[in-house]
């Protein structure tokens, strides 16, 4: 890393200082710009003219990704003295940044071919994609509930506009009412439960916040925390699309382009649940016997009931959507877990999970047609025989996501499952073992219905494919899948030690603040 | 002070007129954003420190938004023609950015107040308050400790009117 260190990075940061603000949000400030590169390069390209926009467009929006990733490696080994920085420079945020960059990076790539097939090919798109991942990169990375909420809508309104991208298409929009009018009530919900929280520790920032609650002085406010506490649970229960607050997710996730499908099934729940980590486990770490119950709860009614009810789901996005509904229940247990293991579990199976989950999609789109979403079971009848390949690749991301040994997904579940009993959490280990049981059935059933039955007509699955590019992402996807279970040592190592950055101290507390609240 | 004053009410009078002769929408919306700056001004310089903030939170930003978002997306603005011509404009413009990013750099090369947050309590609040009068309370951690929200905030404004000129605009 001398590379960043020539460039005049300090080897230390100290985010009390506004310069420095300006190594700490390498990536952001680069993903900025990009997107907003990205936006005027399509209007250089259209000037007036109502076009469809050039195939350049994607690859300068990878090229922005892969820009970024390459500032996030500034930020290795980079720590932060402060006592108040609004970011968090540490492994973790580092780590999660790779996984948003990497969804992303996905989604643009099972994108091409899909946007002009529906006819909405055009810049803004991507540069909402861009805009995001930085949402996303700025509420997993924040350090201050302040940024986290502002990180959270940078990531949510772009999302509400993607999801109907496709304005012709009824569903479409309907799908990004409903998601918009849910989603808002729900930033309303955290926003009044941050100032809950601000209003009975007497601070917006994390660290703050965990050294009150840490010191187990009776800070007089119990209760307003506790309302705080449950209002925040409440918005990032939306957001990690878990039972009961799951509402929304069948419908947008099924009306939504495909692409934005997988972006939000991915990213968006990498980011919340990053968030939901950094202020549960982390800030509200010492008043767990207030909502660790709570998360028991919410962990254990969305393995059930997800699973369950994705059983009878006849269409494969919206079983996907169901599935992914599950994979927030044992992403839950491995935050309830605690400890590095926990924590270094979540990184891995949240990494795994981007991949196969974005990688399924990418199936999904391959059968799709002109203007046509070919997504009900009868539809993949006969795929694995007439085009092995994606027959092949769809069975691998979906044995990974019902975790069969020899995918990334059982090496997943198996550290969720070591770190849960760890950490006393034996209870929930069974449950997500038997839900898991469950979950086989309906991943199996497609892969059944791709090779055992025969395809509705003659030529059926003849259009069936994807462009160069999309199908090489899909084929990294596959091999990181299979590589993740055999080389897994290599990525859990580095969560690893991700996950112990987390929980270092930021820095020794300048001179004894005062027990503060302004309106005391 | 009386000098400013009557620097903003010109302003004021002079931008009020603007904004009602001005053809194309978009520009009077735009000049009465500036009236509105201008009274807020006037109402700081009176003291009233809080309804002039509210002046421009409230008018200049919220409510004129939703009057250029609906004028712009009712297609209202389409006899534009560009207020910036000539060199001499662009030559003020640039001078301006350049006038303002030097002062930024020297406000951010000293030394920082230390932040509100942490350090808070009623007779910290009437410290400060006297210290840097209502409008700094409430500036400088803007400015200084909330930096970086306050930026992202923009970009989250710009994600916002792309997304809402892709879905209400007939031709994108």
């Amino acid at each position: 890393m001398s590379f960043f260190a020539a460039l005049g990075r300090p080897e230390v940061l100290d985010l009390a200082r506004q310069t420095h603000y300006f190594w700490a949000l390498l990536p952001e400030i680069v993903l900025t710009l990009g997107a907003m590169l990205v936006l005027i390069v399509d209007v250089i390209h259209k000037g007036d003219r109502s076009e469809p926009s050039r195939g350049s467009i994607p690859v300068l929006t990878l090229a922005v990704l892969a820009a970024t990733a390459l500032a996030n490696t500034a930020l290795f080994g980079l720590r932060d003295v402060s006592a108040n920085g609004m970011v968090a420079v540490d492994g973790f945020r580092t780590f999660t940044n790779f996984v948003y960059l990497v969804a992303a990076a996905l989604c643009i790539a099972i994108s091409m071919g899909y946007l002009e097939r529906r006819g909405i090919m055009k810049g803004e798109f991507h540069a909402l994609v861009l805009f995001a991942t930085l949402g996303m990169m700025l509420m997993g990375g924040s350090r201050d509930l302040i940024m986290t909420f502002i990180g959270l809508e940078v990531m949510s309104v772009p999302i509400y506009v993607l999801v109907g991208f496709d304005r012709m298409d009824p569903r479409s929009s309907e799908a990004s009412l409903k998601y918009f009018l849910l989603g808002a009530f729900s930033s309303g919900f955290f926003l009044y439960g941050i100032a809950l929280v601000f209003g009975a520790v007497g601070s917006t920032n994390l660290t703050y916040i965990a050294e009150t609650l840490g010191t187990g002085t009776d800070h007089g406010h119990e209760r307003l925390l506790m309302a705080g506490m449950a209002l925040t649970l409440v918005g990032l229960g939306f957001k990690v699309a878990a039972i009961p607050f799951h509402m929304w997710t069948p419908d947008a996730y099924d009306g939504a382009p495909t692409p934005v499908t997988a972006l939000m099934s991915t990213g968006v729940k990498a980011a919340a649940f990053a968030a939901f980590v950094r202020i549960f486990a982390v800030a509200f770490a010492d008043a767990g016997a207030q909502w660790v119950p709570v998360v028991w709860w919410l962990a254990a009614v969305t393995m059930v009931g997800a699973n369950l009810v994705a059983l009878t789901q006849g269409s494969v996005k919206r079983m996907l959507a169901y599935s992914s509904i599950a994979h927030a229940g044992y992403l839950l247990v491995a935050l309830l877990s605690g400890g590095d293991t926990g924590k270094a579990a979540f990184l891995f199976y949240i990494l795994a999970y981007t991949v196969m989950t974005a990688g399924a999609f990418g199936i999904v789109i391959a059968n799709s047609r002109d203007g046509e979403e070919r997504v009900t079971l009868e539809d993949y009848a006969g795929l694995g025989l007439e085009k092995p390949w994606l027959g092949a690749a769809f069975s691998i991301f979906l044995l990974s996501l019902a975790g069969f040994p020899l995918t990334a997904g059982f090496l997943g579940k198996l550290y969720i499952l070591r770190a849960a009993v760890e950490g006393g959490q034996a209870q929930l280990a069974v449950i997500l073992v038997l839900a898991s049981l469950v979950s086989y059935f309906y991943y199996l059933r497609v892969i059944v219905v791709m090779y055992m039955r025969p395809a509705r007509s003659e030529g059926w699955h003849a259009g069936a494919g994807l462009p160069l590019a999309a199908r090489t992402a899909v084929l990294a996807a596959c091999v990181v899948v299979v590589a993740m279970f055999f080389a897994g040592a290599v990525p859990m190592r580095w969560a690893e030690q991700s996950a112990l950055s987390l929980w270092r101290q930021p820095a020794p507390v300048a001179a004894s603040p005062a027990p503060a609240s302004l309106f005391r | 002070m009386i000098i400013l004053f009557w620097f903003f009410a010109v302003l004021a009078v002079s931008s009020a007129l603007l904004t009602v002769t001005r053809k194309n929408p978009v520009a009077s919306a735009i000049w009465l954003i500036a009236t509105f700056f201008c009274l807020a001004a006037i109402y700081t310089l009176l003291g009233a420190f809080f309804i002039g903030i509210i002046q421009i939170l409230v008018y200049a930003g919220a409510i004129m938004i939703l009057f250029i978002f609906v004028i712009m997306l009712l297609n209202l603005g389409n006899d534009y023609e560009p207020d910036i011509r000539g060199h001499v404009w662009k030559v003020v413009a640039g001078g301006t950015s350049l006038v303002i990013a030097a002062l930024l750099a020297r406000a951010f090369s000293g030394e920082l107040p230390a932040p509100l947050g942490h350090v808070a309590g009623p007779a910290s609040l009437a410290a400060q308050t006297a210290d840097r009068g209502t409008v700094g309370v409430i500036a400088i951690p803007l400015y200084t400790d909330y930096m970086v929200p306050l930026q992202f905030t923009a970009v989250l404004l710009l994600a916002a009117v792309v997304g809402a000129v892709v879905l209400a605009k007939r031709k994108v």
